[in-house]
């Protein structure tokens, strides 16, 4: 089964769920004074379920006519052809994001981001340390002058044990 | 009006207002090129500033100025990285990003600058005209109208509904509308589906997911297949034709109707209270893609100039346009108005419909300041453009980590909060995959946008009416329920069409 299929089948089952809490489990909570009203907060999310089942099962049974398959270009992205791209770099990236909102509070906003700028280089394949390190200091002073010192948005700068 | 515009023109024309006005859209386009800090955010921050000025004139001069620079600085964001910051610019990454990546940045940059200074600049003209008559007939729009005002803004999907896609653009509208019934409520202040955890209580943040949808994934995309950077022929090429801001003659025949029709439809769609720059956008978007001839709507969301030159143009017209109701009613239509409201209150203005008798010089001053501001901001981008474009020869290794930086610092800035981030990185996965998967994103983040206001406007119609009464009690609603229906299948019928004629031909008949 294609991919876009198994995403459709991923969304029937989502929807199935959210339209599972908007029928049965939402409206047990509604305040009494509410219940005669002819719309209650539970009417939307039940439309949209329904609409999402519906949609959902056309793409996935694959009821719509499709067009004419082009051959992709080097730019497309294609999943087909993963193994041909650099996934691990993109996976390298997606941990160090993570690892940046996590280290964002207890290392502080300059210490964290002047890592998470030369790390992100280094996955890339940067080794010009010399260069690297200092550009990604400067860039972060730069932005937490602006945005803490003139827009005045708090950037907790310092780890949290010079705080 | 002639007398009002002599009171206007001489204090705007005044030098320290005249600085004003240049002042906020320098400030105004740097600030509003950083993803995450949207009109509004930047024109909280320069209230004190503006209030310090004591002047009330010199005040709206300023805040003027920022609002207009910040809509221009979010869509170079939007044109040169994918990431638009504000709702209103989402429409113009569609086409202009793929024209940057074509290497066209200066051209899409110079389009985007010229497209926004006539919808400004138009939609002053008309704000003059018709300001006082506007402001009664906004008045006649009700809820219903707004449900249906907000599902013609829905039907900017079908422009990205190739053949055998629409099932999946509906698909994406239904989830993005879904998770804007993420938080509390339209109608109770309930948490609908927060799985008790107490950040997903006020709901997803419009920045985090628009950052997950567009930027986070291109990000990636970059980074597995280096050819997608290289698009556009050699580096040499490249540099040579990114800097380069000019359209020809042809190009410029072209956009000038689409420029004219959206400056016009933006500007009324802006004086609506609640609808804005943003449905503005959209709809200028769909309307110029089904008026548009075969060829040119296959061009449309791979780097169409029309496509580009019509959002740019009604978000501007439409900021000038929300004005309408502030300055004629004190009524703001949309959250930045509401900021500019309360600095006026602070400074002592009342606005309302004697601002005009009792305040003329206000009244005029700010609407001949939004001429100065839009022709400032375009003296002030033109020359800059080539500048901002090189941000693309950025070599890789560093532009992506940045792109990469502004992307969680946009969702960071806002909140203060890092589960915000690990939400847009758990989004941004889930985009990665869509897109991979051929599924379009924009009407994810077009649902997402409108799904709250869709669902207000709704209730307040079902409660008003007891029922799905209003639909056809009110004619307009119906109407406009009906143009939306229009918008939706037009494309597929006439791509039907045009499939049957060329199978026609091919069978020999």
């Amino acid at each position: 089964m294609a991919l876009d299929r198994w995403i459709a089948l991923i969304f029937v089952a989502m929807c199935c769920v959210y339209g599972y809490a908007a029928f049965f489990t939402m409206d047990q909570l509604l305040p009494p004074f509410m219940q005669r009203n002819p719309v209650w907060p539970s009417t939307f999310p039940k439309i949209l379920a329904v609409a999402g089942v519906i949609c959902g099962m056309v793409v996935l049974l694959g009821l719509e006519k499709q067009g004419d398959d082009k051959e992709p270009s080097a730019t497309d992205i294609n999943y087909r052809r993963l193994q041909d791209y650099n996934t691990e770099q993109a996976i390298g990236l997606l941990i160090l994001m993570v690892a940046y909102a996590l280290a964002l509070r207890p290392l502080g906003f300059v210490g964290s981001t002047i890592l998470f700028l030369s790390a992100g280089g280094f996955i890339l394949g940067e080794r010009k340390f010399h260069i690297m390190i200092p550009v990604a200091a400067l860039a972060t002073f730069i932005i937490w002058y602006l945005v803490q010192e003139v827009l005045g948005i708090f950037l907790r700068p310092w780890p949290f044990f010079l705080a | 009006m002639l007398e009002g515009l002599m009171i206007g023109l001489q204090t705007a024309i005044n030098p320290f207002n005249l600085g004003m006005v240049v002042f906020g859209c320098i400030i105004g386009t740097f600030i509003g090129m950083l993803p995450g800090l949207g009109p509004m955010s930047i024109i909280a921050i320069m209230i004190p500033i503006a209030i310090t000025l004591g002047d009330p004139t010199a005040a709206l001069i300023l805040l003027a100025g920022v609002y207009y620079g910040a809509i221009f600085g979010g869509s170079t964001s939007s044109i040169l990285l994918n990431a638009p910051g504000v709702a209103g610019t989402v429409a113009t990454s569609f086409d202009g990003y793929p024209m940057a990546r074509k290497g066209q940045a200066g051209k899409a940059l110079t389009i985007a600058a010229v497209s926004s200074f006539m919808g400004g600049t138009i939609g002053a003209v008309l704000l003059m005209v018709f300001a006082p008559m506007l402001s009664s007939v906004a008045l006649l729009f009700h809820s219903a109208e707004y449900f249906a005002l907000m599902v013609v803004g829905l039907s900017a999907i079908a422009a990205f509904a190739g053949t055998g896609q629409v099932g999946k653009a509906v698909m994406m509208t239904l989830l993005g509308l879904m998770m804007a019934t993420v938080g509390e409520g339209a109608l109770a202040a309930m948490p609908r589906f927060t799985a008790g955890i107490l950040d997903l209580q006020s709901g997803f943040s419009f920045i985090t997911l628009a950052m997950a949808m567009f930027a986070l994934p291109e990000a990636m995309f970059l980074v597995m297949n280096p050819a997608r950077s290289a698009q556009g022929g050699s580096d040499e090429d490249k540099s040579g034709t990114i800097n380069n801001m000019r359209f020809s003659r042809a190009e410029g025949r072209a956009i000038a109707p689409v420029i004219g029709r959206q400056s016009v439809q933006g500007f009324f769609i802006g004086v609506l209270p609640g609808a804005g720059a943003t449905i503005a956008s959209f709809l200028g978007y769909a309307v110029e893609r089904n008026l548009a001839t075969k060829e040119e709507q296959a061009e449309f969301g791979k780097g169409s100039i029309k496509g580009l030159a019509a959002p740019e143009t009604a978000n501007n017209a439409a900021c000038t346009g929300s004005f309408v109701p502030l300055l004629t009613l004190g009524i703001p239509g949309s959250g930045t108005t509401a900021i500019l409201l309360g600095a006026l209150l602070a400074l002592n203005v009342t606005p309302g419909p004697r601002l005009m008798v009792d305040e003329p010089q206000v009244f005029w001053a700010v609407i001949i300041s939004m001429y100065i501001g839009n022709l400032v901001l375009l003296v002030l981008n033109l020359p800059l453009i080539p500048y901002i474009a090189k941000v693309l020869s950025i070599p890789r290794n560093y532009l992506i980590p940045f792109i990469l930086f502004f992307t969680l610092m946009g969702a960071y800035i806002g909140q203060n909060n890092s589960t915000e981030l690990l939400i847009l990185v758990g989004f941004g996965v889930i985009a990665t995959i869509l897109r991979f998967a051929d599924y379009p994103l924009a009407p994810l983040l077009i649902g997402f946008i409108l799904g709250t206001m869709l669902e207000d406007n709704f209730s307040r119609s079902m409660q008003l009416y007891q029922g799905l009464g209003f639909i056809l009690e009110r004619p307009m609603t119906l109407g406009l329920l009906v143009l939306a229906a229009f918008l939706v299948v037009l494309p597929t019928y006439r791509a039907a069409r045009a499939r049957n004629r060329a199978k026609g031909v091919a069978d020999g008949d």
